[in-house]
């Protein structure tokens, strides 16, 4: 259900195109856009046509983050309330409020299954929330980190986090180790590629590093685009085959993962393009500026609901 | 192999070969039968046992028939009692029966050995029937043989019944019954026998003497049965009263032996018909229930082993009787109260219990605990003795009021009045003549004072007073020296153990002062743990002279008031997670480098929880431990350590960092304000020192003025490692009589050891081979980072030495939270209408400052390993460099292919697009 994970801050503007977008890995079908923003609630979106779904309003201050289960169930959101909510997808109710963060909420996870919330918060710990069972308190707190969290990303075993410490952390539940990789400036934003071998990272430094998740070495950089001030997010495409990242100059960079060269500079908007999330399976895009969600699609596509 | 009509099998011919059955008979085809193969088959528990009759008919094979009846008035006479056998069955009768008609050797003929209790029972029935000799008929049956060990003894006077020896002269006090027969439960009244003898009241036999009581020998006939203990079966001369004699079951069983004798006899008879045992039942002819099933009580058995009482049997002695129940009846007379229904009179009277006064104190005692002198006399330390009573004033000890133990060998002889032996002389004072030896002592005090003195101010003056002593003087300073150190080494080593905790290094330490007693210069080197890292060393090091200085002045006054805590103080040690990303200025360069890999990465061992492991659907890596998150160790809580990171963060400013840090120039500390933390710890650091100089010298005893010697060679033990101490407090009195901070210069020259030296060097060499392009950045950067060591070292000595402080909090590793609330990538620009407005805070330099104080918290340990394998990295990656440069060259038609390719096949798999990437050289910008 829930495929795409846009901030938008600020209720959304009459929005032109946009288009589902995928959770990570999850076996998403990519048919929904949800947004979250300062208006304190989430919104489902069909992003084909443009129509909203659902509000999902609980929040009290401004949503910084949310994600959707598996099985587009329930969902998951954090904000400044420094409270992560657990959201029942069809009945819009709030399901389970957790508390203990002392900073704000920064970002949201399921795991794969959707049986526990991973959320990382600006003071600097990742804490893992049990969906299962009432208990209060988190199943275990992450606090390696010495500042705060500001991407975490799961896999079946593994948890990616970035820290504004310049450390991206992945915590390896079945080896039971952690690695700890030093990039040196803060981290934006983390994501595994889909095959599962590399980690993207991106950092305030205006540069995309690629790494090998088992080595930490560097496979690629990627710059030209500008990554200064904001929490901006990268990801990959469907394929692996480029990587995606918004700019602080309103564009959208693509570039070549194995060569790394700037592919495209989609030009988005005058603003600052704060968020992205790319379809699982098929080359599109939703991009978040300002306020508007719009959706980037192939010029030979022909939908039903027309160009992207 | 023939098969038997029978049930069950015959024995095989497999049996001689050694072979055991296949397979033993089951259960249910075993079988019982009688001799001639029929099937018995049994009857109820009453009516009878096996078989009865024919075939469980009555009768006989041709059927019942009545046997003609035959009167017996005639024959009456001839006519005998008809016995059980008549009622028996023929099996009864067999050998196994319970009354074998097979000719067996009666108890009379058989081995006397068998039951010696009915033979002494017999006996004894003997000898106090009514009618004396009443069983000589038994005796003149007994076998004509008689052995002749037997006959000796008779011959002798000895009479059976009787123990063996010389006869006793003692005095029957009462006659019990035989104790071979156990009375259980109660004594019974006094009766029986008495009327016939009673003239003879006290009836003191003077001159009458007593054979020895016969020992019944111990049986020692093994247990060869499943029975219990003392199981006697049904015994089959008793099922035949008719045959076997009654009598044996009178003196058997009457508990009462002789005096019952008479008057239960008619009892015993009626009672003892018939056939009775343990659990056999109750026979026909029995005429009330007895108990059958005989409770095993423990109150049937003796639970106190004795012996039994003298005077107890009758042997030899048969005639008075009576008196003992006489007797018996004037004890209850003289009981005026009553007494309870099967209770006695107590034989002996109670014994009271004798109290004791308390010892007497000695008059002059007082409940006063005093401590005994520290300096106790022993071998170990009577040089000191002798040198605390000299610096006294007081006279020598005289050589006879020594003590034994304090006395040498030669002095021994001395007192013995032998001449010395010249060439076993242990010192060279003993060569000197008695007025030298006057004269270097007087010389020596006189130096020991002026050193005092000297030393006071400075001592590198009285090093070179001490150099100006004269020679001999000088050697016999050095005897004592060591003499004293010995002493103190010891004791010190057996009492104190500043590092009881890790008994490792305790080892060490005790390893450290035995050297540093043999006044090795590498005391320290060599006890050191070869396998520890230079830096752990360094930090050992430290500690253990710290120790060593401590405890050596302190110890003796302090061991004698305090003792060692039972428990353990937990509160002194704090959890501090056992590996911690290290330092991140390498990583800085790497990433510069953009070395990334084993250069940025660390690698920790991480516990998940339980719990998430199972909801993420993962086996625990861990599954013995109960450790979640990052392991943890313990450590001292006032380790020098924690006071590191915690000086770091608290007030040091970073000295490098970015790269457009300007490097520090030395002796930062000036600019530094001087916190009241830093120069408390300071004042009390002198103060320590001085107080255990004090303590030292007061608990020697005469005031420093005399500068006794002793009070020297503690100081002077001490000051070899102090002695740079000194120095650096008068250097340094200036600066801090104008009340600012003592220079860095002390707390290097104090606590840098020379590791610190040591690194220093290394990182010049490391300097000098720099290349161009890590260049001069890094060398600056090497020589601020190489202050601040010296600087937190330092620090964190001086807040580590007096333990008692009031520490500040141990050092959070976390940085305040509202602190860091506006840190981290900001986040998008908010498009709501009314809250426009662009927060313009300089965002950048907040991060920068974050960065720092990141940079401050970073941990020292591994810093100097670290810089190793960097260098080494370091010229490694030079090394790629070029040959990536070489490469790259030829490669760069390679990679415009490999790029067409890609274009050309735009689906590429997720592997083979990684393959290629790792395939691909480095790009470097």
């Amino acid at each position: 259900m829930v495929s795409a994970l846009l901030r938008v801050p600020g209720p959304p503007a009459p929005w032109g195109r946009r288009r589902a977008n995928p959770g990570r890995c999850s076996p998403v079908d990519g048919n929904y856009c949800l947004t979250c923003g300062s208006d304190k609630t989430l919104k489902l979106w069909n992003p084909l046509r443009g129509t909203l779904l659902r509000t999902y309003s609980g929040h009290g201050y401004e949503v910084l983050d949310a994600a959707g289960s598996f099985d587009n169930s329930s969902l998951c959101s954090g904000g400044g309330d420094k409270a992560v909510v657990l959201w029942d997808v069809a009945s819009g109710q709030v399901v389970r409020k957790f508390r203990g963060h002392a900073g704000k909420v920064n970002t949201v996870q399921f795991n794969e299954e959707a049986t526990v919330i991973l959320s990382g918060s600006i003071d600097s710990s990742i804490r893992c929330w049990d969906c299962r069972s009432r208990r209060p308190e988190p199943v275990q707190t992450l606090d390696e980190a010495r500042d705060g969290v500001s991407s975490v990303k799961v896999s079946d075993h593994e948890v990616l986090a970035g820290s504004v410490d310049g450390r991206v952390r992945r915590y390896d539940l079945r080896k039971g180790q952690l690695f700890s990789d030093y990039v040196g400036s803060p981290i934006t934003c983390t994501c595994f590629s889909r095959d599962g071998q590399c980690t993207l990272v991106s950092s305030l430094d205006s540069t995309l590093r690629l790494l090998d998740k088992d080595t930490g070495e560097l496979l690629g950089e990627y710059t030209g685009h500008k990554n200064r001030e904001y929490k901006l997010d990268c990801c990959l495409s469907e394929r692996d085959t480029h990587v995606v990242s918004c700019s602080e100059d309103g564009k959208v960079f693509f570039w070549d993962l194995v060569e790394g060269a700037l592919a495209l500079a989609l030009p988005v908007g005058p603003g600052v393009v704060q968020s992205l999330a790319y379809h699982p399976t098929e080359p599109c895009l939703l991009t978040a500026m300002g306020g508007s969600v719009q959706c980037w699609r192939e010029e030979a596509y022909e939908a039903e609901d027309g160009p992207g | 192999m023939r098969r038997s009509p029978l049930l069950g099998s015959e024995h095989s011919g497999n049996r001689d070969k050694g072979e055991r059955p296949k397979k033993p008979i089951p259960l249910q085809d075993q079988t019982v039968r009688d001799e001639k193969g029929r099937y018995k088959r049994f009857h109820g528990a009453f009516s009878g046992g096996f078989s009865a009759g024919y075939f469980n008919t009555v009768g006989s094979k041709e059927g019942w028939t009545p046997s003609s009846f035959v009167s017996s008035r005639q024959n009456r006479a001839d006519r005998s009692v008809l016995g059980p056998e008549d009622f028996m069955d023929e099996e009864d009768l067999s050998e196994f029966g319970i009354a074998p008609k097979a000719i067996v050797t009666t108890d009379d003929f058989a081995s006397k050995t068998k039951d010696r209790i009915r033979e002494k029972a017999r006996q004894l029935a003997a000898a106090t029937a009514p009618i004396p000799g009443a069983t000589l008929l038994d005796d003149l049956i007994t076998p004509a043989k008689l052995s002749v060990g037997f006959e000796l003894l008779r011959k002798m006077g000895w009479k059976e019944g009787q123990g063996i020896g010389p006869r006793v002269k003692r005095r029957p006090r009462r006659q019990k019954p035989d104790p071979g027969v156990k009375v259980y439960g109660c004594a019974l009244p006094p009766g029986g026998s008495e009327g016939s003898e009673d003239e003879d009241d006290d009836y003191l036999p003077e001159n009458v003497t007593f054979a020895p009581k016969d020992v019944t020998p111990v049986d020692f006939t093994p247990k060869d049965n499943v029975h219990g203990l003392a199981y006697k079966g049904l015994d089959p001369r008793q099922a035949l009263f008719g045959t076997s004699g009654e009598h044996f079951n009178l003196f058997g069983e009457g508990p009462e032996g002789a005096s019952n004798l008479l008057g239960d006899i008619g009892v015993n008879k009626g009672r003892k018909l018939g056939i009775s045992g343990q659990a056999f039942g109750v026979g026909a002819l029995e005429e009330e229930d007895d108990d059958i099933y005989a409770t095993e009580t423990l109150s049937k058995y003796d639970t106190v082993l004795k012996d039994e009482e003298p005077g107890d049997g009758l042997y030899g002695w048969t005639a008075p009787k009576q008196y003992k129940s006489q007797k018996e009846s004037e004890k209850d007379l003289r009981y005026v109260g009553k007494i309870l229904d099967g209770f006695s009179l107590a034989s002996k009277p109670l014994s009271s219990k004798k109290i004791y006064p308390p010892p007497e104190l000695p008059r002059d005692y007082r409940p006063v605990h005093y401590f005994r002198p520290v300096v106790a006399a022993s071998s170990e330390n009577s040089h000191l003795l002798q040198v605390l009573s000299e610096s006294a004033g007081k006279p020598m000890h005289d050589p006879g009021t020594h003590s034994r133990h304090q006395l040498n060998a030669s002095k021994r002889g001395e007192l013995l009045g032998e001449t010395p032996i010249k060439g076993s002389a242990t010192s060279v004072l003993e060569f000197l003549s008695q007025k030298d030896k006057e004269r270097i002592k007087e010389m020596k005090q006189a130096t020991d004072l002026k050193a005092a003195q000297v030393k006071a101010r400075s001592l590198a003056q009285h090093a070179s007073g001490s150099r100006a002593q004269p020679l001999p003087a000088d050697v016999g300073h050095c005897s004592w020296h060591v003499a004293l150190s010995g002493g103190t080494a010891t004791t010190r080593a057996s009492s104190f153990k500043p590092f009881a905790k890790d008994p490792e290094k305790q080892k060490r330490y005790e390893e450290f002062l035995v050297n540093m007693k043999r006044g090795r210069k590498d005391a320290l080197e060599q006890c050191l743990d070869p396998s520890m890292t230079e830096w752990e060393r360094g930090r050992e090091r430290d500690e253990f002279s710290r120790a060593a200085l401590l405890y050596v002045s302190s110890h003796s006054t302090l061991s004698s008031r305090f003792t060692h805590a039972k428990e353990e103080d937990d509160s002194d040690q704090v959890e501090v997670p056992r590996d911690q990303e290290n330092d991140v200025s390498d990583k800085q360069s790497a990433v510069k480098m953009k070395m990334f890999g084993t250069l940025t990465r660390d690698t920790f061992e991480w516990h998940p929880d339980k719990l998430l492991c199972k909801r993420f659907n993962v086996p625990d890596p861990y599954p013995d431990s109960t450790l979640v998150g990052l392991p943890k160790v313990k450590r001292d809580k006032y380790s020098v350590f924690n006071f590191l990171t915690l000086q770091e963060t608290a007030s040091l400013p970073p000295a490098q960092g970015s790269s457009e840090k300007v490097p520090q120039p030395r002796a930062p500390d000036k600019s530094r304000k001087p916190s009241r933390w830093d120069t408390s710890k300071q004042e009390k650091k002198e103060d320590s020192i001085s107080e255990f100089l004090s303590l030292a010298r007061s608990k020697v005893g005469p005031p420093k003025q005399e500068s006794s010697p002793s009070v020297k060679k503690e100081e002077e033990h001490v000051s070899e490692s102090l002695s740079d101490q000194m120095v650096n407090k008068e250097v340094d009195s200036q600066p801090e009589g104008e009340g600012s901070r003592p220079s860095m210069d002390l707390f290097k020259a104090i606590f840098a050891s020379s590791s610190d030296e040591k690194s220093s060097s290394s990182e010049d060499e490391q300097g000098d081979s720099e290349d161009d392009q890590a260049g001069v950045r890094e060398a600056d950067f090497k020589s601020s980072q190489e202050t601040d060591l010296v600087e937190t070292s330092s620090g964190a000595h001086d807040s580590k030495l007096p333990p008692q402080d009031p520490a500040p909090s141990f050092p959070i590793q976390k940085m305040q939270i509202d602190q860091r609330e506006e840190f981290g990538p900001r986040l998008p620009p908010v498009f709501c209408p009314n809250a426009r407005q662009k927060l313009e805070t300089p965002q950048k330099e907040k991060h920068k400052k974050n960065k720092e104080k990141h940079k401050t918290k970073k941990e020292h340990r591994r810093r100097k390993e670290k810089k190793k394998k960097h260098r080494k990295h370091k010229h490694k990656g030079k090394q790629k460099n070029k040959k990536s440069e070489k490469s790259s060259s030829s490669e760069s038609t390679d990679s415009s292919d490999s790029q067409s390719d890609d274009e050309g096949t735009a689906d590429l798999s997720p592997q083979e697009l990684l393959r290629r990437l790792k395939r691909l050289p480095l790009r470097r910008q």
